[in-house]
């Protein structure tokens, strides 16, 4: 079992705040899945919630705060257990997880049953958007459809008139390639549904080659899309455009590297979006983990900035007080704005990113141009909290 | 149409010469020795891994092959040496649980070592870009250089089972061990020879797809079942076996994926056929398993007493 805890110690805090002293610490869980081949994306969005307590002192609204950390392995049924240990034994009053839609669907009865806030840095399944919506739990990161539909906007835009689509054969690559065709208004020349884990593209890259459409639309995941992506540099490609979600980014660019350069997926935050206290972030993440951020950590560090803020307002003793001001209290956001929906997903600001080598040597996505402003999710209208 | 067809008749070619340099050292270990290696994947992995580690700390792709393969060779006489020789005597099923601890321990080990995000390593100026072959399409050189490699490793295999003393050795310890042993052969050192030999191909297969694919921990595992597949159709211990059905497989697999679905059109409806072509795509190989073993219990070249 892997699990680890942080107590992190203000050194003087119980000087300057002598009534916090007393109280018992703030403690959250934060459940990702840090283990098997998809343990990157745990890593780096445990390591942004890391960094931002390391920022605050510590401390999360003025109170001491402890982390403690749990791997949810990607399998639903123990990320439940594990959830419920943290809520009820452990005594997390919020729990940041966790980075698959599956494992959310498998921890939100647990973690808002067991009195706990659950605060996702990454999924964002539509089951918790429209009726489904529930109070306690804050989705910081986007709902899944959305960056595939802003890349079909931008397809759009850009005037691709035939696109092809690839995506593994399975609910979520259906699912992605789905709110793609929502907003595409081109043609889609066929959808290439590709093995879970296939290793070879030659295939599908042939057929793409003989179809010469306007731009290809993947969604292929971890090594599938470092797989994929080299493989399209070296058919000779390159000169197709590459849009992508979930494909490129920087978890998988230090394995693409040169092959990836160019390719365009889109997102609420990267990591040279002009936006306060961004550069800082990434400089300190850089500094302290030797990699450059990815999107997971990000978000990862907008929760526990907006807990901070939250706890500030709001204190942790009144609950329905602490769910309000996690709702509507202004924090400093990597993201340069930040607000929630009535179902407490996101309502932001998407752009169109690109491939590029930083200076240090480094490669990240890089802003390109506001896609779509303020975007609300597809079923925010079906939720009736309140 | 016709260009298309060859062209992925040329990929499923490159995918299975692949697959063979992978299976190769698995049936040598398995139809010699009478040995399961379920780790035989995680070897392919950390030949990846080592040729990241060493193609990086050099700089250059040559020299990072060299050194990688010299590893493997190395981790295969240690791990012969500390693990394996303990349990060529023990039954199959112990095999199986001790091969895959193993599995789990090194890969766990390789993500403490290199971290869990996926590695690149930069294909050599040499060997990148792609050559024309018909109208748009293009076939990127360093698949070719695949191809040659993989058929060089082959032909070198079987000029190694065919005309040397150690061929004679491997072919006599395949079809009777206890006799082998009986002559005067020292068979706990022609084990290891054959066990370091098994690692070293498969830590090579590693090493030459390190360019084209992602390197990862969970690299090993998706290539090992497809590896099995290919021993069972070939007939288990047997090289030339490993090689047909690694071509078999592997060009079943590409051609049926892309022209399953458009040969289905020809008998039914379209919206039909695209849906009975993705659900047979991932069974193809299998149910190509099935047929080759239905005809042939023992595999395309197993021996039929064992």
């Amino acid at each position: 079992m892997m699990k680890s805890t942080m107590t992190a110690l203000a050194l003087g805090a119980t000087a300057l705040a002598p009534l916090s002293a007393l109280a018992e610490p703030v403690k959250v869980g934060v459940l990702m899945t840090l283990s098997g081949p998809p343990a990157v994306l745990g890593e780096h969005a445990r390591d942004g919630a890391l960094l931002a307590l390391k920022t605050l002192g510590g401390t999360l609204g003025g109170q001491e705060a402890e982390f403690i950390i749990a791997d949810a392995e990607g399998k639903p049924d123990i990320a439940a257990q594990k959830a419920r240990r943290l809520v009820e034994s452990d005594g997390a009053a919020f729990v940041i997880g966790p980075i698959f839609s599956n494992v959310m669907a498998a921890i939100a009865g647990p973690v808002t049953e067991g009195g706990a806030f659950l605060m996702s840095p990454n999924a964002g399944p539509s089951v918790f958007a429209g009726e489904g919506c529930n109070p306690d739990i804050f989705v910081v990161s986007y709902q899944n459809d959305q960056p595939d539909q802003v890349m079909g906007e931008y397809a759009n835009s850009a005037g691709y008139g035939s696109v092809v689509l690839i995506a593994p054969n399975y609910q979520a690559g259906m699912d992605h390639l789905g709110g793609f065709k929502r907003t595409y208004e081109g043609t889609v020349t066929t959808e290439l549904l590709t093995q879970l884990g296939q290793l070879d593209y030659s295939a599908e890259l042939a057929q793409i080659a003989a179809f010469q459409p306007d731009a290809v639309y993947a969604f292929l995941p971890g090594g599938m899309g470092v797989n994929f992506v080299k493989q399209y540099a070296q058919a000779g490609l390159s000169g197709i455009p590459m849009m992508s979600s979930f494909t490129t980014d920087e978890t998988t660019l230090p394995a693409m590297q040169d092959a990836a350069l160019g390719m365009f997926s889109s997102g609420s935050w990267a990591p040279d979006l002009d936006a306060p206290g961004n550069a800082e972030f990434v400089e300190a993440f850089v500094a302290e983990y030797g990699r450059v951020p990815a999107s997971y950590a990000a978000y990862a560090y907008d929760a526990v900035m907006l807990m901070d803020a939250a706890i500030a307002e709001a204190g942790t003793e009144d609950r329905d007080a602490l769910r309000d001001a996690l709702k509507t209290v202004d924090f400093p956001t990597v993201r340069g704005k930040f607000a929630f929906g009535q179902n407490q997903f996101p309502v932001q600001d998407f752009y169109l990113t690109e491939v590029v080598q930083r200076e240090d040597g480094a490669y990240a996505t890089s802003a390109k141009e506001l896609v779509v402003a303020d975007y609300v999710d597809a079923y925010a209208g079906a939720c009736a909290a309140e | 149409m016709a260009n298309l067809f060859l062209l992925q008749l040329l990929n499923g070619a490159q995918f299975g010469i692949l697959l063979f340099l992978v299976a190769a050292g698995l049936t040598l270990v398995f139809g010699i020795m009478d040995f399961i290696n379920l780790a035989h994947g995680v070897l392919y992995m950390l030949g990846a891994y080592l040729m990241a580690m060493f193609a990086l700390s050099t700089g250059s792709f040559w020299l990072g092959l060299a050194l990688a393969l010299g590893a493997t060779l190395v981790v295969g006489l240690v791990l012969e040496w500390l693990v394996f020789r303990r349990l060529y005597d023990r039954p199959h099923l112990d095999q199986v649980l001790a091969t895959f601890a193993l599995m789990m321990i090194l890969s766990e080990g390789v993500k403490i070592l290199w971290g869990s995000a996926p590695l690149n390593v930069a294909m050599p100026e040499l060997l990148s870009g792609s050559v024309p072959l018909a109208g748009p399409l293009r076939y990127p050189v360093y698949r070719i250089a695949i191809i040659v490699a993989g058929l060089a490793t082959a032909l070198g295999l079987w000029a190694m089972i065919t005309r040397t003393r150690v061929g004679m050795l491997l072919r006599a310890g395949a079809s009777n061990r206890p006799m082998v042993a009986a002559l005067g052969t020292d068979i706990s050192k022609f084990f290891m020879l054959v066990f370091a030999l098994g690692a070293m191909l498969a830590g090579f297969a590693g090493a030459l797809v390190s360019p084209v694919l992602s390197v990862d921990p969970g690299m090993g595992d998706q290539i090992l079942i497809l590896t099995f597949v290919v021993i069972v159709i070939g007939g288990v211990g047997s090289v030339k076996g490993a090689f047909a059905g690694a071509l078999l497989v592997g060009i079943t697999d590409t051609v049926g994926r892309i022209f399953g679905p458009i040969w289905l059109k020809m008998v039914m409806d379209p919206a039909a056929a695209a849906q009975a072509g993705r659900v047979l795509a991932p069974m193809l190989i299998y149910l190509l398993m099935a047929a080759i073993l239905s005809w042939r219990p023992n595999g395309l070249f197993g021996r039929s007493t064992r």
